[in-house]
């Protein structure tokens, strides 16, 4: 029953030629899986619409570049759309400001010179915890009971409150590698303490400062159950979208879903082209 | 500060003393320093970390021009010392002169000091020539003086050419010539060295080590080198101070420290040592006898005896390569002789290592250079060791002494 050597080496070349098989196709499915619903969306935004109603149906009746040509042709869409990107470029500006600051704080000091710190982790957590719909609904409260007018000014004081909290995560994970000597290098050589932020720690932490601004920029640009509750009159894109599909989806949110997407992979792939290059 | 340190008051008072001492002597004599202005002076430093003293009452000069190094096992507080000069860290009482002026609580942007780091801490989103003209932007140097002291200075640290390449690109070795060229360009009246040697081979150590004292020769700036590599400091210092628990030990020029050593600690830390217990048994104005265990005497050169010496009790020591073995004691004349089996003789290509054991137990070292020499006993023979009355030194004996310089070094 022994087997000869060759014999055993056969068995385990069979044997990692389908480990090599199954990890892969496993990947592939997941991808699959996750991208299911955007091809669905890109095909769509192609289908052409006899029926009166302009409104998605999913039978496909001919290829068309229809709803291309009239990307604009929904009121309020394309207003809402700018709405969103001012709201979100305002809002990614302030949360990353602020979520840098703390996350300096927090990984440079601690007690007694930062009394409190753990109480401030401890918000963070919770602000990254705490359910959507409950911050909402309490933000809701303040601003009424306060009789704040609902608008630009508290969507943005909303999305930074939920975004701010990323950016700090990002930043200090950045900040936990920081070589402290490069700071004390720069002080020796005669940089003051905000000429060294500029020179050497700024610098330094931008990727991670970068991918907390886009992290606050992508949470605030599909945000809606939040913006829902405090935008009043004005409609950022998510929550007009939300109000649209009610009746039926207008292929637009089809072509913007794309066009938004195709963006999105593009900045990807930059970005993989330039951290190569580095 | 004097009742708070009164327990460990007189011990300290007696080291600075010595300290002071020798150091009065090499500056007269034998120092290469010798009248040169004291371009820094650090005057009772002490630094306290949570109620432990990390550098205890520290006193001591640094000549123009010279390559000084503070040398001591981790912990003993010449990194502390070096961060304070560098304006890192404040002391918590005493001052620091630099050419003359209190320095003690300037930042570090506001101090003629530069400093070559332990990792180098070279800025890694920059390329090498800015790295190297950081400190010239901050003073606003022109831009085209700003590039001609660049290249100046890569020529010196011998890596011209290299303007335009990332620190990531190049290795240990030359890193750390990047990081004192970018010191070094700014002409600081002090520059300091953190252990730059510790992240580099023995071999590349070695080469840098001739290299910084020629870069030093040339750039005439005066040098304050940490490390805990005796040999190091041996080999580049003009003078060196051998510190343990924040407090120096020993200050001189490297054949004073290592030729005469005032403490067991030193004489342990810097090199080897063969120490013998015993007592004074004589003593006149020329030559002291000691009396070792097992009934022989060793005598010593009476200027040899340390000078807080209280009682009888002392150390005599000798150096390895200071001892012959000898065939017979009749031709060993006015030499001191012991008399041991070998447990071990090894041979390391330039000489002979033997581990000779006395009758009590004692083990000596004997380092035997490779010279063709007639004796040379087998382990388990029986040897005699001979060496003049004039390599022989004495210090306090000194509780946990040496275990400390085996332990923390």
């Amino acid at each position: 029953m022994s087997l000869s050597a060759a014999d055993i080496r056969a068995q385990r070349t069979k044997r990692r030629h389908l480990g090599r098989l199954i990890l892969p196709t496993y990947s592939w499915l997941v991808i699959a899986y996750l991208v299911f619903p955007i091809i669905i969306m890109i095909i769509f935004s192609f289908n052409q619409i006899h029926s009166g109603m302009q409104v998605v149906s999913f039978a496909w009746s001919g290829f068309t570049f229809q709803w291309y040509h009239q990307w604009n042709n929904l009121p309020g869409l394309t207003a809402s759309f700018w709405l969103s990107i001012r709201l979100g470029v305002v809002s990614t500006i302030i949360a990353t400001v602020l979520g840098t600051l703390l996350a300096i704080a927090l990984v440079r000091y601690r007690p007694p010179q930062f009394r409190g710190k753990a109480i401030v982790e401890q918000v963070l957590f919770t602000n990254i915890a705490a359910p959507e719909i409950v911050m909402g609904a309490s933000l809701l409260g303040v601003f009424v009971t306060y009789n704040i007018a609902r608008g630009f000014l508290t969507l943005v004081l909303a999305h930074v409150m939920f975004s701010v909290a990323y950016v700090t995560v990002t930043v200090r994970a950045r900040l936990a590698g920081f070589d402290r000597s490069l700071e004390e290098a720069a002080y020796d050589l005669g940089a003051k303490p905000l000429s060294t932020f500029r020179l050497v720690t700024l610098p330094l932490i931008m990727p991670g400062v970068l991918a907390g601004a886009l992290m606050a920029f992508a949470l605030s640009i599909d945000d809606y159950v939040t913006s829902n509750f405090v935008s009043g009159s004005i409609s950022p894109f998510p929550v007009y979208i939300f109000g649209a599909t009610r009746v039926g989806t207008p292929p637009q949110v089809f072509v913007f879903g794309t066009v938004i997407f195709l963006v999105g992979i593009g900045m990807a792939m930059a970005s993989l082209v330039l951290a190569k290059k580095e | 500060m004097r009742t708070f340190w009164g327990v460990r008051q007189g011990y300290i008072q007696s080291v600075t003393n010595r300290a002071s001492e020798v150091d009065t002597a090499s500056r007269d004599i034998s120092s290469p320093t010798g009248g040169r202005r004291a371009i820094v002076q650090i005057q009772g430093v002490s630094k306290l970390f949570e109620d432990s003293a990390a550098v205890n009452n520290l006193s001591l000069d640094i000549y123009e021009g010279e390559f000084f190094s503070l040398l001591g096992p981790s912990g003993c507080g010449k990194t502390t010392t070096l961060r304070m000069l560098g304006g890192f860290e404040e002391p918590t009482t005493g001052r620091i002169l630099l050419g003359g002026k209190d320095v003690t609580y300037l930042a570090p942007y506001h101090r003629d000091v530069n400093t070559v780091f332990q990792s180098y801490a070279l800025f890694p989103h920059l390329n090498i020539f800015e790295n190297v003209a950081f400190g010239l932007r901050r003073r606003h140097v022109s831009k085209d003086d700003v590039a001609r002291r660049v290249s100046e200075i890569l020529e010196i640290v011998d890596l011209p050419g290299f303007e335009k390449r990332r620190a990531s690109q190049l290795s240990g070795g030359q890193q750390q010539r990047v990081a004192l060229a970018r010191a070094l360009i700014n002409e600081p009246t002090l520059l300091l060295l953190d252990e730059p040697m510790s992240a580099l081979d023995a071999k590349l150590r070695h080469q840098m080590q001739i290299e910084l004292k020629r870069i030093q020769t040339q750039v005439g700036i005066t040098f304050l080198y940490v490390t805990h590599d005796q040999e190091e400091a041996m080999t580049m210092s003009d003078r060196l101070a051998v510190m343990r628990h924040g407090v120096i030990e020993g200050i001189g020029s490297p054949k004073d420290i290592y030729d005469s050593p005032t403490t067991e600690f030193v004489a342990t830390f810097l090199g080897a040592s063969n120490l013998l217990a015993g007592e004074v048994a004589s003593s006149d104005a020329t030559t002291t006898v000691v009396r070792v265990a097992g009934g022989t005497t060793v005598s010593l050169p009476t200027e040899r005896l340390p000078k807080g010496l209280d009682g009888t009790s002392v150390k005599v020591g000798v150096r390895p390569e200071k001892i012959s073995i000898v065939p017979s004691t009749s031709d060993v004349g006015a030499r001191n002789t012991l008399r041991g089996r070998v447990l071990v003789s090894t041979f390391t290509g330039v000489g002979n290592q033997y581990i000779v054991e006395l009758a009590n137990d004692t083990r000596i070292t004997v380092y035997a250079q490779n010279i063709g020499s007639d004796v040379a006993p087998r382990s388990g023979e029986e040897a005699i060791l001979a060496w003049p009355v004039e390599h022989t030194f004495a210090v306090v004996p000194m509780e946990g002494a040496s275990r400390d310089a085996e332990s923390e070094s």
